[in-house]
């Protein structure tokens, strides 16, 4: 992988792992919220994972959004943040469990807040 | 090791504009989804707060973890990509769009996107009822409740009425169907909002 052609993936998909298959062990979604923890880093961190704690230094993000900052899939994040979470270095919070997301409060909530958006109601 | 770039920044879009506040907020996501070409990304850029961004998705390892990552290289790497959006709306919530284009070969993608999400609203042209009929197959497959928005494009035929569309789609008496401009962030927001109602309104059994 010598060239990159412009608008591709800073870091292959196949290589922002190291190449070392892990199993992920927090399983992590597309909504789970992603923060930098207070442990120093350690030496010797993989290029991507360093990637990945430099968007989350101006905050959290979700593992998507972070996925679409670094341009990669949200499966490689997926696995680079876990990796992250098993070092204490990044904290993973969970969305809403499925289980909860008809929750009639939760529903109104969207409902009012969409409403409330609306230029003309 | 591989040897990847040492510039880490990315060059695509302000990560300030992007960061979430640190109050803790529910976060919830809706499919937008349809065809090729009916309007998805209109309607997410329309309302969403932040310029919509997007992953790019490799097909053969859409629902996998890093066993396939691995072996990516190797595989022909179709990818797609998925577009997304995000309002904050008054009330900690945070509400996520996201663009799914509904064809058969994208269905482990789907199924990955829909996990969790409250529901779908499937955009339709009425100028090509039947390119919707893969989406509208998918969403019924995977059980997420949907609402039907008809984009309004100017040359659509106007002599359709409600009840023959509803028929040409095959849609349940109880499917929300709504007409939208999606360029128009009120009419947007009226088209999700349809969604949500229905789903407020559903018989609380049926909410799985
Ligand atoms: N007139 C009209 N044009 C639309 C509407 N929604 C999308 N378009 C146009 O249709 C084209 C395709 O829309 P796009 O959002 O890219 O479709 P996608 O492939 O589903 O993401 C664009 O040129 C849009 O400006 C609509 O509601 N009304
Ligand atoms: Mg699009």
């Amino acid at each position: 992988m010598t060239r990159r052609p412009a608008g591709r993936p800073l870091v292959p998909a196949y290589l922002s792992t190291g190449g070392v298959a892990r199993p992920s062990r927090p399983h992590l979604e597309r909504l789970s919220v992603l923060a930098r923890s207070e442990e120093p880093l350690p030496g010797g961190l993989p290029a991507a994972e360093l990637a990945l704690l430099d968007t989350l230094e101006g905050g959290s993000l979700a593992v998507v959004e972070a996925a679409a900052l670094l341009r990669l899939p949200v499966s490689a994040v997926r696995v680079l943040a876990a990796d992250l979470v098993d070092r204490d270095l990044v904290l993973a919070r969970a969305p809403i469990p499925p289980a909860a997301r008809f929750d009639p409060d939760l529903l109104k909530r969207v409902a009012d807040g969409l409403r409330a958006l609306k230029h003309h109601p | 090791m591989a040897s990847a770039p040492s510039n880490t920044t990315p060059s695509a879009g302000a990560p300030g504009a992007v960061h979430q506040p640190d109050t803790a907020r529910d976060l919830v996501k809706i499919l937008v989804a349809g065809p090729f070409g009916v309007g998805k990304t209109t309607l997410i850029d329309s309302v969403s707060e932040i310029r919509p961004l997007h992953t790019e998705e490799h097909l053969s390892e859409a629902s996998a973890e890093v066993d396939d990552l691995a072996g990516v290289r190797e595989k022909s790497t179709t990818t797609v990509a998925i577009d997304f959006g995000r309002i904050s709306l008054p009330g900690d919530v945070v509400l996520y769009l996201f663009g799914t284009p509904g064809q058969e070969r994208f269905r482990a993608l789907w199924d990955d996107i829909a996990y969790g999400a409250l529901g779908a609203l499937v955009l339709v042209d009425s100028r090509r009822l039947d390119a919707s009929f893969d989406v509208l197959g998918l969403v019924e497959e995977s059980g997420l409740p949907y609402a039907v928005a008809l984009n309004t494009f100017p040359d659509a035929p106007r002599h359709h009425g409600a009840e023959r569309l509803r028929q040409a789609l095959d849609l349940e008496p109880g499917t929300p169907m709504v007409t939208c401009d999606a360029r128009d962030p009120d009419s947007s927001i009226d088209a999700l909002l349809a969604l949500v109602d229905h789903l407020i309104g559903r018989d609380p059994v049926e909410a799985r």
